[in-house]
């Protein structure tokens, strides 16, 4: 008998310790961010780092502002959603009431597809074929631009937003329609102003994980957008918060002020990424209200 | 009642709704299709058996990928047998032991935060916390890996712990077995689907990863027994990518690469389905 208790007793604080795990690797990667990101912001100054209009971390007398990084991702991100939400949440009302059930399959299969292409696939493609387009339509020396980056983003957060939307689409109850319809509305007219109204928290939450993905996004930008530290321009090369990182850390000298300020940016990209959860929370809170 | 009862007005909007859906749709679908045949044909055009089973080699001024997709199996590989078990372990305490509500939200917020931060920062803080310490090696990727995909891992055995009936639960405590032999003999078999779900979800996912491996696991090509492997540092397919492609300018070598990434993804998400479809035959019986 006493055995079994010893025997339940590891367990318990086995499981519980592996339950603990993520709190802990949270708190870990926060940690380790916080700790490695703050000395090069103390060096630079708080100020000059977040609003410094200049990065230029090798020349003689470096500068290290980084308001062009932070710009370039927030328009790219922004654009991005503008453009991918109509598309997919059209797209996710046609697969929820429109389709039959094999079009459906045959819809979501490739949407799951897309989904799951490896970033570099895609930045490959928008390498090869996205930005020789860009330069020649809009007649540039170059199309590595914030153009073809909100593009290459916009593709790769669509099947978020459309998965999601699906979801939330799929969960209002039938009854709610079937009363709109009752009173002589149209399919079409019960969609926009039943259907949607209802699943808004979902859709929303759908908005903003798909705001997250674009603005973390890394491997698949950083071969179509240039990586030079202009302000953000449609047409010109301009690097994201994720690509700044990217592009010097693997020649950056272990210790400099160069190398400190990368995981400064690191630093700033997990605040954005915090504040956008935080977001999510809310939204998804809501809906479980509803 | 026909719709030409409709007013004029209601009808336009109708069709332009209508038509802007079939619209979005098509060309969503008609983009996948067109990036997967692109990639196919490209690189599946003049790929040869040599450049599968060959490394890369200065002399002869060839390209070979085969050091890097033995280090993609080991990389799956060795993050899989890390991180099923802690996942299950994970979700057992959350759905079995947990009874403290505070602490199963705050454990759960922590996994939703986990997944949402992006691969870049795992690529750093992993190099920081593992690199440092081990080396640029393949078990720091991993390592890495591991911590990136807990969350799925969780979630989705928790999904089918939640499935398994509490009947059986209070079947096992009837016949005066203790929590951990019921845990054993009941839960776990009950929750074998979540776990094999999880396990195909990660593959995908450690499959596609870049960005937190350059970092952590390197870029180089040598080619190593699974031992020494795991302590040296190497690219995966996707870095390989990325370096030829990028770095390197040998698009062929990235488009030949992108094909065999894309087939298997392209196996991955049928046999997700596959494994869906069988479950839920399985759950209704």
């Amino acid at each position: 008998m006493k055995k079994n208790k010893i025997v339940e007793n590891i367990a318990y604080i086995v499981f519980l310790i592996f339950g603990m795990l993520t709190i802990a690797c949270v708190l870990l990667i926060t940690v380790y961010l916080i700790v490695s990101g703050i000395p090069a912001i103390k060096e630079i100054g708080l100020i000059n780092f977040l609003f410094g209009k200049k990065w230029a971390s090798t020349a003689q007398e470096p500068s290290f502002g980084i308001l062009p990084f932070i710009l370039t991702s927030v328009y790219g991100t922004a654009a991005a959603t503008v453009l991918a939400v109509p598309v997919g949440l059209l797209s996710s009302i046609y697969i929820s009431r429109y389709a039959n059930k094999k079009v459906r399959s045959v819809i979501e299969s490739f949407i799951n597809m897309l989904a799951s292409i490896p970033s570099v696939v895609v930045g490959l493609i928008g390498m090869v074929v996205l930005v020789p387009t860009v330069a020649k339509v809009f007649r540039l020396s170059d199309g590595a631009t914030l153009a073809s980056a909100i593009v290459v983003l916009t593709i790769m957060i669509l099947p978020n937003v459309i998965k999601v939307s699906v979801t939330s689409l799929d969960a209002v109850k039938k009854e709610y329609e079937d009363g709109s319809i009752a009173l002589g509305a149209t399919k079409e007219e019960t969609i926009i102003k039943v259907t949607i109204p209802k699943a808004k928290s979902g859709i929303a939450s759908a908005i903003v994980l798909a705001i997250g993905r674009a603005i973390g996004e890394a491997m698949a930008v950083v071969m179509v957008s240039g990586n030079v530290a202009n302000m953000p321009t449609l047409f010109d090369s301009v690097r994201f918060l994720t690509t700044a990182i990217s592009s010097e850390m693997s020649y950056a000298s272990v210790g400099s002020l160069q190398r400190n300020a990368l995981f400064s940016i690191a630093l700033v990209l997990y605040v954005f990424i915090m504040l956008i959860n935080a977001f999510l929370n809310i939204f998804l809170k809501k809906g479980q209200e509803n | 009642m026909g719709d030409n009862k409709l007013s004029r007005k209601k009808r336009l909007f109708t069709i332009i709704l209508k038509v802007l859906m079939v619209l979005s749709i098509l060309i969503t679908v008609a983009l996948i299709l067109w990036m997967i045949i692109f990639v196919l044909f490209k690189g599946l055009k003049d790929i040869s058996w040599h450049f599968i089973v060959s490394k890369p080699s200065y002399i002869n001024e060839s390209i070979g990928i085969w050091p890097n997709i033995v280090n993609t199996i080991y990389i799956v590989f060795t993050t899989i047998i890390v991180v099923i078990p802690a996942g299950t372990a994970a979700a057992i305490y959350l759905n079995e032991y947990g009874k403290n509500k505070k602490l199963i939200k705050i454990i759960e917020y922590a996994s939703e935060t986990l997944s949402a931060i992006p691969s870049i920062i795992y690529g750093l803080v992993g190099m920081l916390i593992f690199s440092n310490n081990i080396g640029t090696s393949i078990l720091a990727g991993c390592l890495t890996l591991v911590i990136m995909n807990l969350p799925t891992v969780m979630r989705t055995v928790q999904e089918s712990l939640k499935t398994v009936p509490n009947s059986y639960r209070e079947g096992a405590y009837a016949l005066s077995a203790g929590k951990f032999r019921m845990i054993t003999t009941v839960v776990i078999p009950g929750c074998i689907d979540g776990i094999v779900t999880s396990c195909i979800l990660a593959i995908g996912r450690i499959i596609s990863e870049s960005a937190a491996l350059i970092y952590t696991a390197g870029i180089s090509n040598a080619c190593k027994n699974y031992f020494s492997g795991l302590f040296s540092s190497g690219a995966s397919l996707t870095v390989a990518l990325y370096v030829y492609a990028k770095e390197q300018g040998e698009i062929q070598v990235g488009y030949q690469i992108a094909a065999i990434l894309m087939i298997l993804t392209f196996i991955i998400n049928i046999l997700t389905v596959k494994i869906a479809s069988k479950l839920k035959k399985r759950r209704l019986s």
